[in-house]
């Protein structure tokens, strides 16, 4: 699992011209975020804030859920509650085979691809039908989303316009974007029209009020919802907040982190179901209870799903989503895998180069490079380091404690490079030189030449 | 034990002391919150319009192309419509309306966002997101600097609904390229009134 | 005991040498008194950065003993001052020796900013110069305000380099972006750092840059020997060289 994202990202890299598209694609995007972020003074003081508020939730979780379904009951919505994925999917399917329902439409939400509802309700007969546009065309492809927000940005507009022609019967070649998003407009409006259900995730869950916010661009939480008669709303047990006041902060940041947006086309506030209808909120632990008993992992609980860390991850960007063997890809992604299960996502930790960018753009300010350093020392303490790597520390640490072990190793070292430079090209030396020069080996160490500047110029200058 | 007891008993049990709440920053404020709205209506795709009062309110809506579309509808007083949405039974026999009419409550000079209160809807909350173009009207009495004064002036009912419209519907899902109208509105026209 | 102890980095007494002795020879030049303590090795950054504590431990509390008893403990490295600064008490353990060690380990640019308070720089540079602001220099030490981040913008190592005569500092596409070198990532994900490296030199090449300039050798390290395997001619110099001929004062 350690060689996991390096052999992916290999691949990615290999395709040069790809991998730089992809790189500006995302880059574009942070460029936008930097803007908008730019025309807010009270920027840092928002983060700040966010981050506090997310903090004080945590640390009085169990009190503010209580709250929140004790509110939104009274506001006629059903509240029920999911140990894991396993038990969300039966309470999902379960209601929507007691209303024979077989036709439902879905908005982005990741916590049901962490569920895999989609395959569960598909084996159970139901047509699941993925309305984000981005989401769409992974669903038509049949790959996962590869980013949490950009579902499909890993794809160029003629790949889409090829599946678009294969699935949707547009004309060969069309790759126009505005042309295939019509051509999706129409086709999805028939799925809206013809839904007996709606799924939507939720963004912020309200204490206070007892309801409930679902932010999208397209409208298409909202084409789900205000037409059939049943709206399912799944929500991680982290996402409640405390007061309707808090969106203020929230909502100031998570647009502009996202895509440089001031704010979402939709922000629309579930408080009611529709009349005459039913509107369920399935709460789910899945592993987030265990997280936030941790204290070391609990700051990553923080997180409002925004992807402004992928898009700013040099890393993301030059090996996109599909080389994460966690479904949320990135920085996040590689934090919340590994605090799942390390041993299975071993290599996330370690694909970084800990620049720290993601930490700096997170609206919650989830320290994401701190909390990956310290995933390298648990995957260190659990053994999951290969083998030749932890010879290698353990050789060097020797041999670093030991002063004239040093001395010796690097003289040497040096003496190879100079007479023998074909000798590096072993282990790290030959990974190194697969694309770069080694350093001009010096006769001299700063040591030596110390020793002549002080006895040269013994006086200090002043 | 029953899955929310489970829950909600692991989560007391995490060991996490209590933190306090922080304060929220006090926003600063960026010039005329109307300019400013407007500015900002037209940053996410819409077609913001200043008119003196309700009568010249009537006349600009009435001189809109969208406006000469068959099948409208209105929730805005003084402003008719040709489908009346009381007698519509199923939100479904909306989906060729050309255009409606709906007033905000409260608008949002940093964002060109409009809250739209469940009320502001009428019988079909679907009204504002099946059509295919959008008027938006707002007072200029009601246009606030950012979205924390706003939370402190909309109206939430509990029962209730209500959301925030910004623009038109878009996405950039393709290549990052912008387009205008995925699922909801193509256009949004937002009018502010005195 | 002398006023400042000076911290080479391992790589930096093996490879680069020069970067050293500038170093010595820009604190001195302010009238310092500097020490080099013989038997220092390594900060232990690389074992830490691999997830192997254990075998950083041991090193990390050898360079406690060595240092301790200086009033400042001056690196031309960022990275292995971030190690020492926020790492160590964690590491080694949160004591009062540890903590006062790490509130006086600088990386050059900063201690003569914060601690001598040089404002003129008197000397020059008659190149066009890119800037590389490493990551533990921006985002560990702030040492400039990141891109990412909203404050007013500040900049401690420009402060000082700008002011040398005949330089002229290009601007760059991305500001600061990674070099891609980040420790055992330069082996274990060898793909994705030389594409960011070679990205980095584009963007300085782009910019019209003859010299790239840093504050940490091991980011030049990389950027260095991606240009000369692709036979770009794009030299490196740390910022202690181009300021080791400089007159600096308060």
């Amino acid at each position: 699992m350690i060689h996991h994202h390096p052999e992916k990202a290999r691949l990615f890299v290999l395709d040069d011209e790809r991998a730089h598209w992809h790189d500006k694609a995302l880059w574009f995007v942070r460029v936008k975020r930097d803007r908008a972020a730019a025309t807010v003074p009270e920027w840092e003081g928002l983060r700040t804030a966010a981050e506090g508020i997310k903090v004080h939730t945590l640390s009085r979780l169990a009190e503010y859920l209580e709250e929140f379904e004790r509110k939104a009951t009274a506001n006629g919505i059903q509240v029920h509650w999911a140990r894991d994925g396993e038990e969300h999917n039966r309470i999902v399917h379960g209601i929507l085979e007691k209303r024979g329902v077989q036709r439902m439409v879905k908005s982005k939400s990741m916590l049901t691809e962490e569920c895999h509802l989609n395959p569960y309700l598909e084996a159970r007969g139901i047509e699941v039908v993925d309305t984000d546009l981005g989401e769409r065309i992974v669903q038509l492809a049949g790959e996962p989303p590869s980013h949490i927000v950009m579902p499909a940005i890993h794809r160029k507009k003629e790949e889409i316009g090829e599946l678009f022609h294969e699935k949707l019967g547009t004309p060969r070649g069309l790759s126009d974007p505005t042309l295939l998003t019509e051509r999706a407009r129409a086709h999805l409006r028939e799925k809206f029209l013809k839904a007996e259900a709606g799924l939507t995730g939720v963004n912020f869950a309200i204490a206070e009020t007892g309801g409930f916010v679902v932010v999208t661009n397209e409208g298409n939480a909202d084409m789900g919802t205000t037409l059939p008669p049943v709206h399912i709303a799944s929500m991680g047990i982290e996402k409640v907040i405390p007061r309707l006041a808090d969106l203020g902060i929230f909502l100031r940041l998570l647009a502009r982190s996202a895509t440089g947006q001031p704010v979402s086309s939709y922000t629309t506030h579930f408080h009611s179901p529709l009349p005459g209808g039913e509107l369920h909120l399935v709460i789910v632990d899945n592993g987030r209870s265990e997280m936030l008993s941790e204290a070391h992992r609990r700051k990553a609980l923080c997180c409002i799903r925004c992807g402004a860390c992928l898009n700013t991850c040099p890393v993301y960007r030059r090996s996109g989503g599909y080389s994460y063997s966690y479904l949320i890809p990135g920085p996040i992604g590689s934090v919340l895998g590994p605090h799942r299960d390390l041993a299975g996502h071993a290599s996330l930790p370690f694909a970084s180069s800990l620049c720290g960018s993601c930490t700096d753009v997170c609206p919650v300010k989830v320290d994401l490079h701190h909390q990956l350093l310290a995933l390298r020392q648990e995957a260190g303490e659990e053994k999951l380091l290969p083998f030749g790597k932890r010879m290698g520390m353990k050789m060097a640490s020797f041999a670093m404690a030991r002063p004239a072990l040093f001395r010796a190793g690097g003289k040497f070292a040096r003496w190879i490079l100079r007479v023998a430079p074909g000798l590096a090209r072993v282990g790290p030396g030959a990974v190194w030189l697969r694309g770069r020069e080694l350093p001009e080996p010096p006769t001299e160490t700063f040591a030596d030449l110390y020793d002549r500047e002080m006895a040269t110029r013994p006086e200090v200058k002043s | 034990m029953s899955a929310r007891e489970a829950i909600l008993s692991a989560l007391r049990a995490s060991g996490a002391a209590p933190v306090a709440a922080p304060a929220h920053p006090a926003p600063v404020q960026q010039g005329d919150p109307v300019a400013r709205f407007l500015e900002s209506v037209k940053g996410v795709g819409g077609h913001p319009y200043r008119v003196a009062d309700d009568a010249a309110l009537v006349a600009a809506v009435a001189a809109l192309p969208v406006w000469s579309a068959p099948r409208r509808a209105s929730l805005v007083p003084g402003i008719d419509g040709t489908v009346d949405l009381e007698a519509v039974d199923d939100p479904h026999a909306l989906a060729d309306l050309d255009v409606a009419a709906i007033p905000g409550e409260v608008a949002v000079a940093e964002n060109g966002a409009v809250w739209v209160k469940g009320e502001s809807l009428g019988p079909h909350r679907a009204v504002f997101v099946i059509p295919e173009h959008l008027v938006l009207v707002v007072r200029a009495a009601d246009v606030v600097n950012d979205m924390q004064a706003a939370y402190g002036r909309i109206t939430l009912p509990r029962p209730g609904y209500g959301l925030f419209i910004s623009g038109p519907s878009k996405t950039a899902d393709i290549e990052q390229s912008l387009v205008i109208g995925a699922h909801g509105a193509r256009s949004c026209a937002v009018f502010v009134v005195g | 005991m002398a006023k400042v102890g000076l911290f080479i980095p391992c790589y930096v007494d093996q490879f680069f040498p020069r970067v050293g002795l500038a170093t010595l020879r820009v604190l001195r030049g302010l009238g310092l008194e500097v020490e080099y303590p013989r038997d220092q090795t390594c900060c232990g950054q690389p074992m830490f950065n691999t997830g192997c504590s254990q075998e950083a431990r041991p090193l990390a509390e050898r360079f406690v003993r060595l240092f301790s008893g200086y009033e400042a403990v001056v690196a031309p490295s960022a990275s292995c001052v971030a190690m020492v600064k926020l790492q160590y008490p964690g590491l080694v353990g949160d004591t009062p020796e540890v903590r006062a060690l790490a509130s006086r380990t600088f990386d050059l640019s900063e201690y003569l900013v914060d601690v001598v308070k040089v404002t003129r720089v008197d000397g020059e540079f008659r190149k066009k110069v890119g800037l590389h602001r490493s990551c533990h220099g921006i985002r560990e030490l702030r040492e400039s305000r990141s891109s990412e981040r909203m404050d007013a913008p500040f900049d401690k190592t420009r402060q000082l380099v700008s002011q040398l005569r005949g330089i002229e500092l290009v601007e760059l596409e991305r500001a600061d972006e990674c070099c891609g070198f980040g420790g055992t990532f330069a082996v274990t994900e060898e793909a994705v750092s030389c594409m960011m490296g070679r990205d980095r030199i584009a963007d300085h090449v782009r910019a019209g840059a003859e010299v790239i300039a840093g504050y940490d050798m091991s980011c030049l390290m990389h950027l260095d020997g991606l240009a000369r395997r692709d036979g770009t001619k794009l030299p490196i110099v740390h910022v202690a060289e181009m300021l080791e001929k400089a007159r600096l004062s308060r």
